[in-house]
């Protein structure tokens, strides 16, 4: 059986010899155009002029565009069509394309684009979310607030309320194939982009929107990306558009690839947060409310921010039962870059906020952090219990969404297509069932399994003892502190727009038996491609080599979700499942009529097709039906059931399951200059019955060194003006080798199953273990109070620097 | 324009006409068809570009992004297609690449297994140094990691080999761009040419070209000036030629100044200090350059040279204010040297990023202590200034005071009389004068007591 087997990833042999082809290593034809744009210079402002007189005499120039030039739609937001391609008279960030210019060469273009003489009128620029805030700066009228049982009462009636706020910063996706895309122009006007892209769909829909054309004049292929983790939901619009532009207007295949700097200057990153928090509880740390409120720096254009937003507060609960809870979210709209989609989609940024919440109130009681995440916990599988909760329709679609400033159509494919909601949330909400434990948004939680999980996480890293030695360690060193933390992981699984879970493919067998196999879903690194291969080859009980796995491609599978929310391998396997079913099914029944048998007789197992009888090679099969005129290609879908989700309200279940995880860490911080290190980790994560163990590790361990650097040493810096200061990797640290921890055990948990009909039971894998990097920043955070008695309200990035600042605030009191 | 010869995997190399900044990476990917060596930074901070070059020296892991192909010139090159065997063969680094999971999008690793295969070949099993300058997003490097170490016994495949005799005879010849072969030879031509840029790894110079987009009228590569790579050590000096390696430098302090080899090896990453010179770390005149402290602070001369004409002066003197240098047009570093001392050298480098990540404040502390009393102290700093700078105050504060933890806080007004740093992107000002301050009380700790680093530190 090819499922949960730990296969290499399909292209490994293809990386490790560098013939893995990425977008800028395509052979392309002669006379193949380069694309750079010219950015402002300024975050806020009127054009007065632009005399890119010097850019058009530069060598190697053939064209400069501006948004006057351009054949039809100048917009390139994933779905509210407010982020023009290139701007409009009005500069929103520093950074922003302006003109673009088509050269022979990548660095003629470069060059090129720096040339651009243009005079602004500069305005004021909000820049932080207290600039925004006192502006009134904003998506969506006012904040969004879901609530649960009465908050006030429940604080009221605490023993102990405490308050508090914690910054987080934002995160650039660092992806090590910057953005990238190239254009082929066809007969009669047709184009062919190959784009860095994680959502094939909404490229082709915005091609199509930029020529003005039909989607079916447009086919995108996308093999795999250097890397997305978000970074390429949206981001790769502006790159596909502009080639399929100036290859309209020039008549020659155009590619363009941003610069590092360039890439860093114009994408959108994670969003920075800050959330303030009042929580009560009792003496035994036990939490009866909490009042949150989430502040989300969006950035200038809309793009994913509102649905990021409404993730944050999915995860405000992360693995905890809030009796009441509160939360109100507000969507801020600055003069930088566009904040987008970033692995995790805002539920990172929730659950920071309700472990620091827990983390405070551990210590406000003295306790080991641990004992008030335990007590808080949602209860577990064998006590959920109640009957299930009602749930309300999903209206998700239908409530009334804020257009398109330009009328045109919104793309449907886009998680940004939620809309703006404008009026206030009106009715009542639905009534918890009794006796079942709900999040804030009213959804059981019925698959909880962290109490088990702990129970062996705890075992396995030794971590009473270590807590131990962790103290003793303190005691005995007045310099360096250690610092230990568990924090554990729920993360919801689906799109929260609901009509993205959906999923087609399309597979042929040919008559020899070899299998051709194509789905909606990208590849970035994740080990999509070869899971579903796995899946493939186990449906038709044939070896791996005998599935192809190819590009994706809109011109095969139409209408697909972005490759994001984890969903990938739930999806499309799903999808290829069904495809293959239906061909088996097929062959089954011609064989079984051919041999007197009942089609559930044939068997596919070990290359071979077993039939009253008789046996073939799965090729031998494969003939016997091309000549007995039976079709062997079959497309498949597959859409998620029983979700149900009012995003207006904040009710319903727009989750199918829970991916849960735990990660221990230790580290060690110097209390004269705030260095610090983590020095162990141990994880225990949930993937269900894994469909390739290896994989699934792989984004595991990728996850948390992922996090951890978010919450430690990766820090994006814009100055007063609105340059983002740190914009290559000289200045932006993303993790190096020797910052993993240098004890790093992961393990599967080996009794996880989804309970839910997912492929092969599996749980999704791409987001969920980033949050495990929560627990380097806790486990900082419990090293910082070791230097005294106040709590140390560590904000994030935890840079030396905030920690010896943080070190100072503790000992200082 | 010019012409150059080097090996290309295995393979003779004669270029003729070529730009002296023509990158070699650029130069693989566009003319040679050669994609699997990437561009990921541009500037040589990601080692998707890591190319492995060969000399007479032996084989080191460079970044192609950054380094000109007159640089090449008599050497042999081998990217990532060359790692494999002539029948493509996978190399041992690659194979394990393979069994332990080591690459997820792989688009940085064909620079991680060229770092990879550098390191077998070199028999290093210092894996978080060899890949310290590879940065991968997807895999978090622990399957890298792993992979390197289930290769490190497997011999190193013939392949590997280069035969550098190949090249006798090829290429030299009518360069519009210097390629002097001895500091004599260098001497003349730049005083003929004062204006020229000198390169000697392009570490710096590389960015001009590639992010600054600048051209470079008149260029000389020092890569040839052989007689200017020496480390002498000296009774009663240490000299070091200006074109050694950083790399070299690094190694020979291990024995003399371990803190100064522990700051060298935060120093950039491998590909940076294989190709970056101390000589250019000091004439660029980076108020953050990490040699220059240490240096300073164990008492270095620097020694120039014009024409025929040499001079020295205390290192420190060189740094006139940001961005000016005490150096004539047409005059040039040809080495740095200091005392032979006891260690008392401390290095204490402060960046977000332990590996790769350059200076929030380097400080480097030298303190003499006699019969329980400061009897000399030395201090220097990266990054307090827009030089790098000693701090005279605090010297004074201290020098002749007994070595008390009372001396070391008495000294605290001291340093904000020598130093007023600036807030940029690595730290604020604050930040910067309280950690100067507290590396004082560090070293003092340390010099009193068995105090550790965060890095030594045992899980």
């Amino acid at each position: 059986m090819s499922v949960a087997t730990a296969l290499p990833h399909d292209a490994a042999a293809l990386h490790v010899t560098g013939r893995a082809r990425y977008i800028d290593d395509i052979p392309v034809p002669a006379g193949t155009l380069s694309l750079a744009f010219g950015l402002s210079t300024i975050a806020r402002g009127n054009i007065v002029s632009m005399d890119l007189s010097a850019v058009r005499a530069a060598p190697g120039v053939v064209a400069v565009l501006t948004a006057g030039d351009l054949p039809a739609s100048n917009d390139v937001s994933p779905s509210a069509h407010d982020e023009p391609m290139l701007a409009e008279g009005e500069v929103f960030y520093l950074g922003q394309p302006l003109f673009l210019v088509i050269a022979e060469t990548h660095l003629a273009a470069r060059k090129a684009a720096r040339l651009g003489k243009v005079e602004y009128e500069e305005l004021p620029a909000l820049l932080t979310i207290d600039d925004a805030l006192a502006a009134n700066s904003r998506f969506e009228n006012g904040p969004v607030i879901w609530s649960k049982g009465d908050v006030a009462a429940a604080l009221a009636a605490a023993p102990h309320v405490i308050e508090g706020a914690i910054e987080m910063g934002g995160q650039e996706h660092f992806y090590l194939e910057g953005q990238a895309a190239l254009a082929l122009p066809q007969e009669g006007g047709d184009m062919v982009v190959h784009s860095s892209t994680q959502h094939p769909t909404e490229i082709q829909h915005k091609v199509a929107e930029a020529l003005g054309v039909p989607m079916h004049s447009v086919r995108v292929e996308t093999r795999r990306m250097g890397g997305g983790f978000g970074g390429k939901e949206s981001q790769g619009n502006a790159l596909a558009c502009s080639c399929a532009v100036a290859a309209r207007l020039t008549g020659r295949p155009c590619k363009m690839r941003y610069d590092r700097d360039d890439d860093m200057t114009i994408t959108g990153k994670r969003h920075d947060f800050r959330i303030t928090y009042r929580v009560g509880f009792d003496d035994d740390g036990r939490l009866s409310g909490v009042d949150f409120v989430q502040y989300c720096r969006c950035g200038w254009s809309m793009d994913l921010s509102l649905p990021v937003a409404d993730r944050a507060m999915l995860h405000a609960d992360n693995a905890y039962f809030l009796p009441a809870a509160r939360i109100e979210s507000h969507r801020l709209k600055t003069h930088t870059q566009s904040a987008t989609a970033y692995r995790g989609f805002g539920g990172p940024q929730g659950v920071v906020g309700i472990e620091r919440v827990v983390d405070h109130v551990a210590h406000a009681l003295g306790k080991d952090s641990l004992e008030v995440r335990r007590i808080n916990f949602y209860r577990g599988m064998e006590d959920a219990g109640g009957p299930a909760p009602q749930t309300p329709r999903d209206i998700s679609d239908q409530k009334k969404l804020a257009e398109p400033v330009d009328g045109s159509h919104r793309d449907l494919a886009s998680r940004g297509s939620v809309g703006a909601v404008d009026e206030a949330p009106g009715g009542a909400v639905a009534e918890d069932a009794p006796g079942v434990q709900t999040t804030p948004y009213h959804m059981a939680v019925e698959d909880f399994v962290l109490h088990e999980m702990l129970e062996e996480l705890l075992d396995s890293s030794g971590y009473a003892a270590r807590r131990a030695e962790v103290a003793a360690w303190n005691a005995a060193n007045p310099v360096l502190k250690k610092g230990i933390a568990l924090t554990p992981v729920k993360f919801g699984i689906s799109f929260t727009l609901t009509h993205l879970n959906q999923a087609g493919a399309l597979v042929h067998v040919y008559q020899d038996g070899s299998i051709h196999m194509n789905h909606g879903g990208t590849e970035m690194g994740q080990g999509l491609f070869q899971k579903v291969a796995q899946v493939a080859a186990a449906r038709f009980g044939v070896p791996l080599e005998m599935v192809k796995i190819t590009a994706t491609d809109t011109g095969k599978v139409p209408n697909t979700s972005a490759t994001a929310a984890s969903s990938g391998s739930d999806l499309n396997g799903m999808a290829v499942k069904a495809a293959c079913d239906e061909i088996r099914g097929r062959m089954a029944e011609f064989l079984a009529a051919e041999h007197q048998s009942e089609p559930e007789a044939v068997s596919f197992a070990d290359g071979r097709v077993a039939v009253a009888g008789a046996e073939y090679s799965f090729g031998e099969a494969a003939a016997k039906c091309y000549a007995g005129r039976v079709s062997l290609s079959a497309t498949g879908f597959y859409k998620t059931p029983k979700l149900n989700w009012d995003r207006v309200k904040g009710t319903g279940r727009p989750f199918f399951y829970f991916a849960h995880g735990a990660a221990v860490t230790e580290v060690v911080i110097d209390t004269l200059t705030g260095e610090n290190r983590i020095l162990r980790c141990d994880i225990l994560h949930d993937v269900g019955t894994s469909l390739n163990p290896a994989l699934d590790i792989g984004q595991i361990e990728g996850g948390y060194v992922q996090g951890a650097g978010w919450l430690t040493m990766e820090e994006l810096v814009w100055d007063a003006k609105g340059r983002l200061t740190t914009h290559a990797p000289s200045t932006y640290k993303i993790p190096a080798c020797s910052d993993r921890p240098a004890v790093f055990n992961v393990d599967l948990w080996s009794a996880g199953r989804n309970r839910e009909d997912t492929i092969y039971r599996s749980k999704a894998v791409g987001e969920p273990p980033f949050m495990l990097g929560v627990a380097a920043f806790m486990a900082l955070s419990d090293a910082v109070a070791a230097c005294g008695d106040v709590y140390p309200a560590l904000d994030a990035p935890a840079t030396p620097e905030r920690i010896l600042a943080a070190v100072e605030r503790v000992r200082s009191a | 324009m010019g012409q150059i010869a080097f090996l290309l995997n295995g393979d003779p190399i004669v270029l003729s006409d070529i730009s002296p900044t023509t990158t070699l990476l650029d130069w693989l990917r566009e003319s040679r068809g050669l994609t699997g060596t990437k561009e990921g930074c541009n500037e040589g901070d990601c080692g998707t570009c890591t190319v492995m070059v060969t000399d007479a020296k032996g084989a080191r892991s460079v970044n192609a992004c950054i380094l000109f192909l007159p640089q090449l010139h008599g050497k042999a090159v081998r990217t990532v297609e060359g790692v494999s065997g002539p029948e493509g063969q996978l190399h041992p680094v690659q194979q394990a690449m393979v069994d332990h999971h080591g690459s997820q999008c792989g688009f940085c690793t064909p620079g991680f297994v060229v770092s990879m295969a550098c390191g077998h070949l070199n028999g290093r099993t210092d894996f978080d140094d060899v890949l310290a300058g590879n940065l991968c997003r997807c895999t978090g490097y622990a399957p890298i990691v792993r992979a390197a170490e289930a290769a490190a016994a497997e011999p190193v495949p013939g392949w590997m080999t280069e035969d550098l005799s190949k090249l006798d005879g090829l290429g030299g010849e009518k360069n519009d761009f210097a390629l002097p072969k001895s500091s004599d030879e260098l001497a003349a031509w730049y005083a003929e040419h004062p204006d020229a840029v000198l390169v000697g790894g392009a570490t710096d110079v590389g960015l001009w070209v590639t992010k600054a987009l600048r051209d470079l009228p008149e260029v000389a590569f020092l890569g040839g000036v052989e007689d200017l790579k020496y480390i002498r050590t000296g009774d009663d000096r240490v000299t070091i030629g200006a074109v050694t390696p950083v790399t070299d430098v690094g190694t020979a302090m291990a024995g003399l100044h371990p803190s100064f080899a522990e700051m060298i090896r935060r120093y950039g990453s491998v590909q940076v200090r294989n190709a970056a010179t101390i000589g250019g770390n000091i004439a660029n005149g980076s108020p953050i350059g990490d040699s220059p402290p240490a240096l300073i602070a164990l008492g270095a001369t620097l020694h120039l040279r014009k024409g025929d004409a040499r001079r020295e002066l205390p290192l420190e003197e060189f740094f006139i204010d940001y961005g000016k240098q005490d150096r004539a047009k047409g005059e040039f570093v040809e080495a740095v040297s200091f005392p032979r001392q006891p260690d008392r050298l401390r290095c204490y480098k402060l960046s977000k990023r332990f590996d790769q990540d350059i200076s929030a404040v380097c400080g480097c502390f030298n303190i003499i202590v006699e019969d329980g009393k400061v009897a000399d102290a030395r201090i220097a700093f990266g990054g307090m200034a827009g030089v790098p700078k000693r701090a005279g105050h605090v010297e004074a504060a201290i020098t002749g005071k007994p070595w008390l933890q009372d001396t070391v806080e008495a000294a605290a007004e001291a340093w904000a009389q020598d130093f007023s740093p600036l807030s940029d992107m690595r730290a604020s000002a604050e930040y910067r004068l309280k950690a100067a301050r507290n590396m004082l009380m560090r070293y003092f700790l340390e010099d009193t007591g068995a105090l550790p680093r965060v890095l030594e530190v045992q899980p």
